[in-house]
């Protein structure tokens, strides 16, 4: 027999035929029901009279959740260097790991001579895309990483909903480079 | 009044045992029951089931069940997608609890490769796999509660499955489809802290539970609506190959965890609750007793997981460290050969099962030594159920087939896949 865990009772099984008589009249276990609901009731109101706990339903898109985890997968990030060209090499990894296969590259030839390739156009269809980071852990450069907010992923039109190379890159980095932002294992 | 006939294909029978219908007049056209279609898009019908119920007066005589309306091919998908980019379609078989059929996933393929995962991990995955089965029977108790007409409780559980979701979200970087598992480990170590505010919320959780003894368990309305309504045989259960609380409801203590220890279920305390008829109520009574043992599961865990490293060091298995992708050439070219190629499991053959919160959750892989699943079957225990679904609801009312089917807790994703 193992133990119990403290606070939570062993929950009895009532036999069907073993009802007690203040089973069997309706009235005794409503009002212990709405005793327990009351409680509930008074407790959310003084919680809410006392601002500890907001409203629980946001209006999303136009609010926004203040409090997402860290570590959430929100909107995807293209990483730039520091003069604002893209981090990315276009190894195209993160389209061949792509599940959902939502991640369009293509590559040209860069003005570097240090940097082989760039990508000519790198779109991400969200509307297609399942959000389970595999695109951030495939890259071996860095250079796409998820936010853990999700802003203006709604859209009316789901030819808006491709994302081109302009809008994944709105993250302006700052001095250091290597800052951590968001989703990145 | 004419003389009633009805058609013998009909399990008359079975009706017969459970209610005398014969002095009720069939009411609908040329002295046939009438056909009522349930579904596939009603909101009785978790998912999507179609269900064409004919009836004399309220019983009904004959009921037939059809599944598969949420087929999304995810066997053809498995064979498509490589092992690893296969992994986020598992999250969405029984999308209530992710985490498990992750593990499972997960787990197989270790089986095949051989690799045993470190202590740490294995530790993790029992914790996250019991903090799934919570919150998929919160879901299913919530959605009992409602379909019965008690929506307070319903709010009251699903608010607590949420803060468990979000809590999940801290750890894994999504709040339902987690795709956590990796094979040999997992994708990222939980952050600091998680642990102690993990234990404040199942905590939390322990009033909240007492408060759903309270509402429910000897309410008569909801006893009246549960016990002695959808029975099932221990013999017809098993013989139907149903798993998972729906056969303990009927008195048989198999339970994967118990049977056939995966993960750390051998070394942690907790027992298998059964029922004793095997109705609605008994199914209720041991996904409550369930919630119990896998809090105390959860409780021994935080307690018990070890310091040390994460992942198993295998390199031909999962990606390698970022740090070993920058930095060395050798992390480099390992990382691309498993993102292009998959990892490659030697051929043959295995069959892993865990326990999912509806039964047994199988994987059966066969692999031809390339990146991808030659063929990849899931047994789904929902499905076994469906099978059987029939022949539990002929004979009760047309009210009754709302309950029975909150308690199977059919899945859509995991059932039809």
């Amino acid at each position: 027999m193992s133990q119990q865990i403290p606070g939570l009772p062993d929950m009895t099984y009532i036999d069907r035929e073993k009802r007690t008589f203040l089973d069997q009249i309706y009235f005794w276990e409503i009002t212990r029901g709405i005793l327990i609901t009351t409680k509930h009731f008074f407790r959310n109101m003084a919680k809410w009279l006392t601002f500890r706990k907001g409203g629980v339903v946001i209006l999303y898109p136009e609010e926004m959740r203040p409090d997402y985890s860290q570590n959430n997968r929100g909107r995807h990030i293209l990483v730039q260097r520091s003069d604002g060209s893209p981090r990315c090499v276009a190894c195209k990894m993160c389209a061949t790991n792509c599940p959902a296969e939502c991640i369009t590259i293509v590559a040209e030839e860069s003005d570097d001579s240090n940097i082989q390739k760039r990508p000519k156009v790198f779109e991400i269809d969200v509307s297609r895309c399942i959000f389970c980071g595999f695109c951030v852990e495939a890259c071996p450069v860095d250079a796409i990483r998820m936010a853990p907010t999700t802003e203006e992923l709604a859209g009316y039109n789901r030819f808006r909903m491709i994302y081109d190379k302009k809008t994944l890159m709105t993250w302006k980095p700052t001095v250091n480079d290597d800052v951590v932002h968001g989703y990145n294992p | 009044m004419p003389e009633q006939t009805i058609p013998a294909t009909y399990k008359i029978e079975e009706v017969k045992k459970r209610r005398e219908i014969l002095e009720l007049p069939i009411a609908g056209p040329g002295d046939q029951p009438i056909k009522v279609n349930i579904g596939p898009s009603h909101p009785a019908m978790h998912g999507t089931i179609k269900m064409i119920a004919e009836l004399v007066g309220e019983s009904i005589v004959n009921i037939d069940v059809e599944p598969g309306f949420l087929h999304r091919g995810f066997e053809k998908m498995m064979e498509d997608h490589n092992y690893v980019t296969a992994l986020p379609y598992t999250d969405r078989l029984n999308y209530v609890s992710a985490m498990i059929n992750n593990f499972g996933y997960a787990e197989t393929i270790e089986k095949l490769f051989g690799i045993e995962v470190t202590e740490r991990c294995a530790w993790l995955r029992t914790l996250f796999a019991e903090l799934s089965r919570v919150t998929d029977h919160y879901t299913c108790q919530a959605a009992i509660c409602s379909e019965i007409g008690a929506m307070t409780p319903f709010l009251y559980l699903m608010q607590a499955r949420d803060y468990i979701w979000e809590h999940l979200n801290w750890a894994s970087g999504a709040r339902q489809t987690y795709s956590y598992a990796r094979i040999g480990g997992l994708a990222r170590d939980i952050p600091d802290g998680w642990l102690g505010k993990l234990k404040e919320i199942l905590d939390s959780n322990i009033p909240l539970l007492k408060d759903i003894h309270g509402l429910m368990d000897r309410n008569r309305i909801f006893l009246d609506r549960t016990q002695g309504v959808g029975e099932i045989s221990k013999e017809d259960a098993i013989n139907a190959g149903i798993t998972g609380p729906f056969l303990r409801s009927t008195g048989i203590d198999y339970d994967v965890r118990k049977a056939m220890p995966y993960h750390k279920y051998a070394e942690v305390d907790w027992e298998v609750p059964v029922g004793k008829y095997g109705d609605n109520y008994d199914r209720w009574f041991v996904r409550m007793r369930e919630i119990e043992e896998s809090l105390k599961i959860c409780y021994q865990c935080i307690e018990r997981i070890p310091s040390g490293p994460l992942n198993v060091d295998a390199f031909q298995a999962h990606l390698p460290d970022k740090a070993e992708v920058y930095d060395n050439i050798e992390g480099l070219i390992n990382h691309f050969k498993i993102i292009i190629d998959g990892p490659k499991p030697p051929k043959g053959s295995i069959y892993h099962c865990v326990e999912g919160s509806n039964g047994e959750l199988g994987f059966f892989l066969v692999s031809d030594g390339s990146g991808h699943a030659y063929r990849l079957h899931v047994r789904a225990p929902s499905l076994m159920i469906m099978g059987q679904l029939d022949k539990i609801i002929i004979g009760h009312q047309l009210a009754d087939i709302i309950p029975i089917f909150g308690t199977v807790n059919m899945v859509g994703g995991e059932c039809d896949r």
